[in-house]
């Protein structure tokens, strides 16, 4: 169970290499986490995540999850869940892809769009179904300003990222009232291995800003997060700026 | 989320949270109205059980139970029989200490312990087994408790009376292990329904622990609020206030009319939604301030009302939504006589950090009683209230919590709502035997609730 400050017990990050799920996983351990599921496909690297966890003292299990294969999503959660309570699930996966790449490789890009939505639709839909069956839980979606407006630059990551963050704000507010929060988080860049190489944009930020900003979204029981906060005033006013001028804006 | 009559005609899962307004969780609320209903309900509540719930008033996850069914005992309020010359009473566990003192009152008995509020059930008083101003002299509610009726796991209502092992593992139980369905309870006799009320001001911490250990003795009913906010020389300053039941001949030649008269009023209650913050450290300090200042230095034999007395904050109803939508934690523990070093430390941190936390209070508690989970001991209990939405409030009360336990003091699960489990079965020896009790009377786990998930009770 969570406890007053929305501290879970049990965690289950979806996308168990995910840098911003694992400094999420490692902040909720020192707290009250004491187990932990990385759901990702087999590998040292997903051991490795596990292995740093449980020096932490967490129980960690690892389940293989694929999110380009949603027909599997049903029977793998099922079987985490039917484990006992999912007090967090943190739907952490996602490929940024490379834009210039994708666009002339369509097939690139429906990947990229698949892993990034279509497989946030079916475990999202799964994990909020069995939250809602134990009656709590907060289901965290890692959503990106990306998905706020289209950039030249990254519009093909931006538009999955905008067509999951729309996703997981309706799903909000089907769940509103029945005892499960559903939490949609804006990171702004993040000085991660997915961004390793990239021009640093402005505002940006690290995988433990991030989880810093999930815990205290959880005791708030926000249902947006952006990070660093000041990106939701920013985003507000680009959101508005008219497409001519835009363009021509250095983001 | 507060639980409103509409949500019970509904077959669907509703929020349900503790009086702190935290963690909320859906159930599916029944309300049964006699035995058998609420057998029933026990019977068909599915694979996520089945906890019982009085007026709501514990103030962490106590009476909620994620995705199972909760029991609103509130429709199980008949007084069953008043022996008004011996001053027992049988009641149903859905009657809230409010009717009780409103029905025996006027017959010259007063309810044997009330804790600051009259709005909880016997049946909740019972499986909190809750304590009062006067636990130095008359111990916790279950000291009172003649039998029980409870209804368990498989189906049965057996009768439970003090000595046995079931008796003790239901006072304080949190009712995991059964419905309380009725109590049999011995009242105290009142001439009056006035109070008679010693007031008196402590200039920090030491000159409260003094006055209080030399005066209790000779008041039945004995508390002080303290502000936490007050540093350095102050820290700890309180105002006490100590009574009896008034005699007859204390009261105005009026008043002696109807000595009995008992007529609670009420103000207007709490919006239902109130911005958060309203409570920060500059308001709730200029308060404490003003409250400290307001009480006499000393004042002898003023006559007061019952609900003035033991429950000024009845007056307000709905109080607990002036913390806004995140609600607050309630954070009481006792530490054992000879402990006091770890009363000062929790003290000293407190108003070091500078917790907006209004009028805590301090209480010297008498003998324990045997329940297993039951949280009296002889000693010091401080309880303070704190908006739950206080960064860095976790690990600070986590904090809080390892001096308790050092010192072998221990945590009120009635208010609990973020203690770390792992300190659990330091606190409550008897944990262990409540578990091995629990597994052998309700071996599939019926009664589950979202404190028992989360303490692993």
């Amino acid at each position: 169970m969570k406890d007053a400050f929305g501290t879970p017990q049990t965690l289950l990050v979806l996308g168990g290499t995910s840098e911003i799920g694992l400094a999420t996983a490692r902040r909720l351990v020192a707290r009250r986490a004491r187990t932990v599921w990385l759901a990702g496909r087999p590998s040292p690297a997903l051991d490795a995540a596990a292995d740093g966890l449980r020096e932490l003292g967490a129980d960690v299990r690892t389940v293989p999850f694929d999110a380009l294969d949603p027909s599997g999503h049903e029977e793998l959660l099922g079987k985490v869940f039917a484990e006992g309570d999912i007090d967090m699930v943190l739907l952490a996966f996602g490929v940024l892809g490379d834009q210039a790449h994708d666009e002339a490789r369509p097939l690139a890009a429906v990947r990229v769009a698949q892993t990034n939505y279509t497989g946030a639709v079916s475990s999202g839909l799964i994990c909020a179904g069995a939250l809602q069956a134990q009656g709590h839980g907060s289901l965290v979606v890692l959503s990106s300003v990306a998905g706020e407006r289209a950039r030249r630059a990254n519009f093909i990551y931006g538009s999955s990222k905008a067509g999951l963050d729309t996703f997981a704000q309706g799903l909000g507010d089907a769940l509103h009232g029945t005892g499960v929060h559903v939490m949609v988080v804006r990171p702004g860049f993040v000085r991660s291995r997915m961004t390793a190489g990239l021009v640093e944009a402005p505002l940006a930020t690290t995988p433990d800003q991030v989880a810093r900003a999930i815990e205290k979204g959880l005791r708030r029981r926000s249902e947006t997060v952006w990070v660093p906060g000041v990106l939701r005033v920013v985003m507000s006013a680009l959101r508005h700026v008219p497409r001519p001028l835009f363009r021509r804006l250095p983001v | 989320m507060p639980v409103t009559p509409a949500d019970l005609d509904d077959d669907l899962p509703v929020p349900v949270t503790g009086w702190g307004r935290t963690a909320p969780s859906a159930a599916l609320l029944v309300r049964p109205r006699t035995h058998e209903e609420a057998a029933a309900a026990v019977h068909h509540c599915g694979s996520r059980g089945a906890i019982a719930r009085g007026l709501g008033r514990a103030y962490g996850d106590a009476a909620q139970n994620a995705g199972g069914a909760v029991l609103d005992m509130t429709g199980l309020d008949r007084i069953r029989t008043i022996d008004a010359e011996g001053g027992v009473v049988v009641c149903d566990a859905g009657v809230s200490l409010h009717r009780l003192m409103e029905v025996l009152l006027p017959l010259g008995w007063f309810v044997p312990v009330t804790p600051g509020t009259r709005y909880v059930t016997v049946g909740g008083a019972v499986c909190a087994d809750i304590h009062g101003k006067n636990h130095h002299v008359s111990g916790s509610f279950s000291r009172h408790v003649l039998s029980l009726e409870l209804l368990t796991a498989d189906g049965e209502v057996r009768t439970v009376v003090p000595g046995t092992e079931l008796f003790d593992a239901t006072t304080g139980g949190m009712g995991l292990t059964g419905v309380v369905l009725s109590a049999t309870l011995r009242l105290h006799p009142v001439r009056t329904s006035l109070m008679s009320v010693d007031t008196e001001r402590a200039t920090d911490l030491d000159d409260l622990m003094a006055r209080l250990t030399t005066g209790d003795g000779r008041y039945r009913y004995s508390v002080a609020w303290i502000d936490l906010l007050a540093r350095g020389a102050a820290t700890g300053r309180a105002v006490l206030t100590r009574g009896e039941h008034a005699p007859l001949d204390a009261l105005p030649p009026r008043a002696r009319r109807r000595p009995l008269e008992f007529r609670p009023r009420q103000l207007p209650p709490v919006p239902g939604v109130v911005p958060g913050g309203l409570l920060g450290r500059a308001s709730v300090s200029v308060f404490n301030e003003l409250w400290y200042r307001r009480a006499p230095r000393a004042r002898r034999e003023q006559l007061q009302s019952i609900p003035a007395f033991f429950h000024p904050l009845d007056g307000v109803p709905h109080w607990n939504r002036v913390y806004g939508r995140g609600g607050f934690v309630q954070y009481q523990f006792v530490v054992g006589h000879g402990r006091e070093e770890a009363l000062r430390e929790v003290v000293r941190r407190v108003a070091r950090r500078q917790c907006p936390s209004f009028l805590a209070v301090l209480k010297r508690f008498g003998e324990g009683d045997p329940g297993w989970l039951s949280f009296p001991m002889p000693g010091w209990t401080l309880a303070l209230d704190v908006p739950a939405g206080l960064p860095g409030l976790g690990p600070f009360l986590d904090g809080l919590d390892q001096v308790v336990a050092d010192a072998g003091g221990r945590v009120y699960l009635a208010k609990d709502s973020r203690l770390r489990p792992e300190l659990l079965a330091v606190m409550y020896p008897g944990l262990d035997r409540f578990r091995a009790l629990r597994a052998r009377i309700d071996p599939r786990g019926v009664f589950v609730s979202d404190l028992s998930r989360r303490l692993s009770l």
